[in-house]
């Protein structure tokens, strides 16, 4: 009896290196004022993936991130990280994780370089040791290694956090909204870095509330109000939208948008960029097409494939179960 | 939108020191538009909105915002323009109500007036049950709509709005770019900044800044013709990687 037990906690086990996280709940606040920050999610990360959480604020995000970090306990659920136990064997996580908080949280009157120093050294290495691994991204702030930290811009802080958060090289890494705030070309890089660093086979768990970021990750969650709206490839989320989406635009698209809204047919209308984006019930571009024609207006439409936005949006309209 | 400038700016510098934040900008912007004010971190856009609000007195150039001139008349400027951003905008330990009292009283408005446009601001946004409510148990969007409306209750000339929009969700993100287009066709002048390159595509003019400098500045479209690009991002992305500076 004991050994089957045994083989069955061996089959419940991730494969070395992921994240499983099964039905999580964290609430906080007193009998009152309860906010309910995670509704009991559920979901795996394998060994060396890209894993992206994408949300808006007070999604619950950093809440995840925190008890995955062994930080915050969870009000219900289990979850593991590199096949360790959150509560229970949150010391051994601690030596494995690598955590970016979304605040920066280096110290703000050493330098660059005393703060990596100080990181290597709580967890018994040196800068040299795991030089190779940081190398990539700590050598574009190498010149200003005797810095201090608190003095240094918005993108070079971000980079000096992920140097800290690996030179222990961790086999998981958290980076909880690394990219807020950041205008788009220091997104762009850091997203670059990402994708290099995965290739040395650390599993990254990554949040963010910019929906453009998701398909430059393996898999991602979609996470609202404490709940996740889809777990999938950035390809599967946008290929279970199912329905038509035609992109229209015109030179009044105030109006442009309260015809769209009018129409029976669309079940869904909203800006979208350039374009106003029309979510059909029935049929496609052609059917909007003659439906504008009626009204007098000049109009350039397409049919268009949704992206993460799109299917976010409709997700969170579709009722709670 | 009118042929009325409500900012002018020229020539307008900023150093600190040695280091020239603002590098002799010039451009007018219009009652009733909508003036996207893009740039990299460090580009210099919080620097020439602190001489625009009149916190900030320029190094050199002039610029006048809401007819009155930022060296002489900076609290005049104040009396005539709203500030809403992400990081700043209402205090958590006051209610809804308590909020729009504290900020329209700042401003000098009458008992009568606060009384009768919270009213109708309340039942705009559907807060009409909520306004005993702390502001810090609101979820964020509606914080943020909230801020935008305390923003412009005293009918300013224009409102700057530093990334209002910065990790709100894609539904409450285009019910507020919806009051935006609301509060334009009133004839309040929005000048507002976003790290979302879609948002740049719903402003009437969009500058870019790049080192201090203005580097574009024309409707979106014509934006994407001159850069030859399908997209705000690619236009923006072209122009940013351009910069030299890193600082923030």
């Amino acid at each position: 009896m004991k050994s089957l037990q045994n083989i069955n906690d061996l089959n419940s086990q991730p494969v070395s290196g992921g994240v499983l996280v099964n039905n999580i709940e964290k609430r906080y606040g007193s009998k009152k004022d309860i906010i309910t920050a995670l509704q009991g999610i559920s979901f795996e990360v394998n060994k060396g993936e890209l894993f992206g959480i994408i949300g808006p604020d007070g999604a619950g995000k950093t809440s995840l991130f925190r008890i995955l970090a062994t930080l915050l306990l969870a009000d219900g659920g289990t979850a593991t990280v590199d096949g360790l136990d959150v509560v229970k064997d949150y010391k051994q996580i601690r030596q494995r994780v690598g955590y970016m908080p979304g605040k920066f949280s280096l110290y703000p009157d050493l330098t660059v370089q005393e703060n990596l120093e100080f990181f290597a050294t709580v967890f018994k290495t040196s800068i040299k040791e795991n030089y190779d691994l940081v190398k990539d991204i700590y050598s574009q702030i190498e010149p200003f290694k005797h810095r201090k930290a608190g003095k240094l811009s918005g993108g070079m802080k971000q980079k000096l956090a992920l140097s800290c958060a690996l030179i222990h090289r961790p086999s998981v890494l958290l980076l909880d909204e690394p990219t807020t705030g950041v205008d788009a070309v220091s997104r762009k890089e850091f997203w670059e870095m990402l994708k290099r660093l995965k290739e040395q086979e650390i599993t990254i768990l990554v949040s963010t509330p910019y929906m453009d970021e998701a398909s430059l990750c393996d898999r991602i969650a979609l996470i609202q109000s404490g709940k996740l709206l889809s777990v999938n490839t950035p390809g599967g989320v946008v290929k279970a939208f199912g329905k038509k989406l035609v992109a229209v635009k015109s030179e009044n698209m105030l109006e442009l948008l309260n015809d769209l809204k009018r129409f029976e047919n669309i079940e869904n209308a909203y800006p979208f960029g350039a374009y106003h984006h029309a979510v059909m019930k029935n049929g496609d571009a052609k059917e909007v097409e003659n439906y504008l024609i009626k009204t007098g207006r000049k109009f350039e439409l397409k049919n268009v494939e949704p992206d993460i936005e799109d299917c976010f949006i409709a997700l969170m309209r579709e009722p709670n179960e | 939108m009118s042929n009325d400038k409500v900012i002018t700016a020229d020539r307008l510098t900023k150093k600190f020191g040695g280091f020239t934040a603002v590098d002799t900008i010039s451009f007018d912007v219009y009652k009733g538009e909508i003036f996207g004010f893009l740039g990299a971190n460090g580009a210099g856009k919080t620097t020439a909105m602190k001489m625009l609000s009149g916190l900030s007195k320029p190094t050199a150039g002039t610029a006048s915002v809401a007819g009155f001139d930022v060296y002489r008349e900076n609290e005049m400027i104040k009396k005539n323009i709203g500030y809403m951003s992400q990081k700043f905008s209402l205090y958590e330990d006051l209610t809804v109500k308590e909020n729009i009292r504290f900020y329209a009283g700042i401003y000098g408005m009458t008992n009568k007036f606060i009384k009768e446009k919270s009213g109708l601001i309340l039942k705009e946004l559907h807060l009409d049950s909520e306004a005993d409510r702390l502001v810090k148990s609101l979820p964020l969007g509606w914080k943020q709509k909230l801020a935008f409306s305390v923003a412009i209750f005293h009918e300013p000339q224009i409102v700057f709005l530093d990334e209002p929009t910065g990790g709100v969700d894609p539904v409450t993100r285009r019910e507020f770019w919806s009051m935006i287009y609301q509060a334009a066709a009133s004839g309040i002048t929005v000048f507002v900044t976003t790290h979302y390159m879609d948002e740049a595509e719903y402003c009437n003019r969009v500058s870019i800044m790049v080192d201090g400098r203005i580097d574009a500045l024309d409707t979106p479209q014509q934006l994407k013709k001159s850069f030859n690009a399908v997209s705000m991002d690619e236009v923006f992305l072209k122009l940013a990687r351009k910069a030299i500076r890193t600082a923030d």
